[in-house]
């Protein structure tokens, strides 16, 4: 392998990564949406606080798995509170107010981080037993833990996959983002899909912040710009299709790795000029059904 | 015989493997109301749609007043002067029922920087909206659209469609959910409409189409089985096989 | 009747703003100016948002241009005359907001929204990512523009009171002028995609030219009110462009009530005196700012200018 060729494939792999860690928050903010009718701006708060809850727990248990396993299940009870108290007073309501309102729960979420966590910036320990690099080629080698990262986004995507192709609560999933009276007529009760999908979508979101702590920092914007990224991403795969919100994480992710590569100066613009000509091609995002939204 | 107004040459639509409309021809003649009926899901929607650009046919040809106008946007094709109706009511729902009016005769009547005139001085679209109202005996025209009656508001969407100064009416099912009086008072504005208007009439109600219509063209599967004056049509075996062991008022 | 009411209340308002130099001091004449700033952009985005029905979340993408055309116009340590940057900056704004609305009207509802958003952080990176911009660091602007036409100098922007009536006239134009607009054939046109966009395209209108007029008209009133901000304070930042803006204008035109214009002014002094009462209290005022605009949604269904209008109601 020559050394261009082992420096792309690195750059290969670290676009697949971003974009993998990327499917995880965007696949609940599309689902969010194509279900619910719910634009959720806190979305990538729940990432921050994820990144956040886990650094905290690691702190004090001293080991990221448990950390983890006691993370999650307060992300989802999260979920569903804030699905009961904030969101369900907005079903049906014009997207403006669900703009507001979640814009405001960012500005909460970000102050109750501040209270809780602090301002500064953190690193979490990546666990012992993938704490070594592949060597490539010479002085390139490859963090185990990015890989086993990216592994764990896929596996995590094939579970969405087969939730979804194979389960009951999948079945009424797909049928509810385009029929809800069929959901209705199957014996389903919707309120309960909106439920499980929100705290679904924060639960991932979250557990998106807590493996992604060990391989960056954990800092207080990350909410944000993950939120951002991750618009683009639902608008380049289409608005409520999780097979466009993973064809949109990767070309995004992609995008961005290799912008800083090839034109450092004009970096953070890569994925938005992606954005731009997949909407001059296809309004409606790649796998978007036109006249949706 | 005169020229027609509209001509529709081999229009075909396809959604995925399903021909929603296949192979159609028709024409439109001034002064003449022309009614096409069918079994649902016989294509006359799909038709209706086609001839207004609310959806681009996947071939064939429509000539209207000396332009192509297949695939042509929806917002062109009501320019050049062919207005529609739709078969759910579909109006400025917190708009009065004047205001509805005088909006839909702005559409032709205000171009470039005379859009910048202040909406109450114009005169011209006041009595433009006014004279729509009067055609079609609206008489509750400061009532708000959403609080109309469904008769109302169907009378209210022809009015609409009447003040853009349309050569042709596509009328998708104007008689829809309107009680035995509303239905009544409907056909006979159609009827007169008619006279000068070219008016192509998707409706279920028989009686009034073979009452008022002096072409019609039945619909089956997207095709069209039989074309001709009501009489022939009444006579036509073809067409009462067609209708034989379906839901429809047999003619 | 109601006309006559709101009329008298506009007029009085202004004539409390007009003369509020004669009994305040610097502090409030520099956050009055700073507020009525904030109003004017508010209003050009209740254009989009509360006439056409357009809900930009990018809006500070032209605040931000309107500003850094002042800086880029101005030279280092001489003054900019404000009759030459000004209409240059406003049609910087204005070319910005028609490149950019032809490719963000592609989208619809939902999609609108984050689109909008992206395009205007594509903005923010390119400033980032700009040297002659000044990067993430921002940019100083030494000299305030110069109003002096032909020897004759009207009012020094130096003074707080000379630019707090330069503000004042601005905004009384802006709202002068989208009233008009609004009232307008056009504006009507607007209401009417607003409503029901397909019905309008049927009845023989194009939708997406109206739509893109409206987004020109609104970008180069935010570049007006950037171009204010940046002579007020002098510094120029990418900050300017960023999302976190375009939420807060957003925020002042839902919660002072769309549609109305003067409920955008009402919803840009509610919220920045909010900000600026709440920052002095707590180092952590964001919280009881978010909780504030949660429990708006929640309990005000129509805005703060809904609140109003039954009030008045009540009081009938």
């Amino acid at each position: 392998m020559s050394d261009g060729l082992a420096f792309f494939l690195i750059q290969v792999l670290n676009g697949v990564q971003e974009g993998l860690l990327l499917f995880l928050v965007a696949s609940g903010l599309t689902l969010v949406f194509g279900i619910m009718g719910i634009i959720n701006l806190a979305h990538g708060s729940f990432y921050m606080l994820g990144a956040y809850l886990v650094y905290a727990l690691a702190s004090f248990t001293g080991d990221l798995w448990t950390a983890i396993l006691i993370a999650v299940p307060l992300a989802i009870v999260l979920g569903l509170a804030l699905e009961a108290l904030l969101i369900r007073p907005l079903y049906g309501r014009d997207h403006l107010y669900q703009v507001l309102l979640t814009y405001g729960l960012i500005l909460v979420l970000e102050e109750i981080r501040s209270l809780l966590f602090g301002d500064d910036v953190h690193g979490v320990a990546v666990p012992a037993f993938l704490d070594f690099s592949i060597p490539l080629k010479d002085a390139l080698t490859y963090p185990a833990y990015r890989l086993f990262l990216s592994a764990l986004c896929l596996a995590i995507a094939g579970a969405m996959w087969w939730l979804i192709r194979y389960t009951r609560l999948g079945m009424a999933i797909r049928a509810g983002s385009t029929n809800r009276e069929m959901v209705q007529s199957l014996g389903i009760d919707i309120a309960w899909i909106y439920r499980v999908v929100f705290a679904l979508g924060v639960a991932l979101a979250a557990l998106a912040g807590m493996i992604a702590a060990p391989a960056a920092s954990v800092f207080p914007g990350m909410g944000n710009d993950v939120l951002i990224v991750s618009f683009v991403v639902v608008v380049i795969g289409g608005i409520g299709s999780i097979k466009g919100a993973f064809l949109g994480a990767l070309l995004v992710g992609l995008a961005d790795t290799f912008g800083q590569i090839y034109v450092p100066q004009l970096s953070g613009m890569t994925i938005y000029v992606l954005m731009a000509a997949v909407l001059l091609w296809r309004p409606a995002g790649l796998f978007g059904r036109a006249g949706a939204g | 015989m005169t020229e027609s107004v509209l001509a529709a040459r081999d229009l075909a639509r396809q959604f995925g493997g399903l021909k929603a409309v296949d192979g159609v021809s028709l024409e439109l003649f001034a002064g003449e109301i022309h009614a096409v009926i069918g079994p649902n899901g016989a294509g006359k929607t799909t038709l209706i749609n086609l001839l207004s650009g609310d959806l681009a046919p996947t071939a064939g040809s429509i000539r209207f007043a000396g332009h192509e106008i297949a695939g042509a946007t929806p917002e062109r094709i009501a320019q050049l002067g062919i207005g529609r109706s739709y078969q759910r009511v579909n109006v400025f729902a917190g708009f009065s029922a004047f205001e509805n009016c005088r909006l839909a005769a702005q559409a032709r009547l205000a171009h470039g920087l005379g859009l910048f005139r202040q909406a109450r001085d114009v005169h011209v679209l006041n009595e433009a909206a006014a004279a729509a109202l009067e055609r079609v005996r609206f008489e509750r025209s400061e009532r708000i659209a959403e609080t109309l009656s469904h008769g109302e508001q169907r009378q209210l969407e022809i009015a609409m469609t009447l003040a853009t100064a349309p050569k042709a009416l596509l009328l998708d099912e104007p008689l829809a959910g309107m009680g035995a009086e509303e239905s009544e008072r409907m056909t006979a504005l159609i009827a007169e409409l008619g006279r000068d208007h070219a008016v192509l009439l998707v409706e279920h109600d028989m009686d009034a189409v073979f009452r008022i219509a002096h072409t019609l063209t039945v619909m089956v599967d997207g095709k069209v089985l039989e074309s001709g004056a009501p009489a022939a049509i009444r006579a036509s075996a073809a067409v009462q096989e067609a209708y034989l062991g379906s839901d429809e008022t047999a003619p | 009747m109601q006309a006559a009411r709101e009329r008298t209340m506009l007029l009085a308002a202004f004539a409390l703003l007009a003369l509020f130099p004669l009994l305040a001091g610097t502090f409030y004449l520099q956050l009055f100016a700073k507020i009525m700033i904030m109003a004017i952009f508010a209003m050009s985005l209740d254009l989009l948002v509360g006439y056409t029905g357009l809900v930009s979340f990018g809006h500070a993408a032209f605040f931000g241009i309107g500003a850094y055309a002042l800086f880029v116009l101005s030279p280092q340590y001489a003054a900019a005359s404000l009759y030459l940057s000004l209409p240059m900056a406003i049609g910087a704004a204005a070319v910005a907001a028609a490149v950019i609305g032809l490719l963000v009207l592609r989208a619809s509802g939902v999609s609108f929204i984050m689109v909008t958003l992206a395009f205007a952080q594509m903005l923010f990176y390119y400033v980032i990512g700009s040297k002659t911009l000044g990067g993430s660091d921002g940019v100083y602007i030494y000299v305030k523009p110069s109003t002096t036409l032909f020897g004759w100098t009207p009012v020094s922007l130096d003074r707080p009171a000379g630019f707090y009536y330069l503000v004042l006239a601005a905004l009384a134009a802006t709202y002068l002028v989208l009233r008009f607009v609004t009232r307008s054939l056009f504006g009507h046109a607007l209401l009417g995609i607003r409503s029901n966009e397909s019905r309008m395209r049927a009845l023989g209108f194009a939708t997406t030219s109206y739509k893109l007029a409206a987004f020109v008209i609104a970008g180069a009133i935010a570049g007006l009110a950037g171009y204010l901000d940046a002579t007020q304070f002098g510094f120029v930042s990418p900050d300017l462009l960023g999302w976190r803006l375009s939420g807060e204008v957003l925020m002042m035109v839902i919660l002072g009530g769309m549609g109305t214009l003067y409920g955008s002014v009402l919803g840009a002094f509610v919220l920045v005196l909010l900000q600026d009462g709440l920052t002095d209290v707590t180092r952590h005022w964001l919280l009881p700012l978010g909780l504030f605009i949660i429990l708006a949604v929640l309990l005000l269904p129509r805005g703060l200018g809904g609140l109003l209008r039954r009030a008045e109601k009540a009081h009938d």
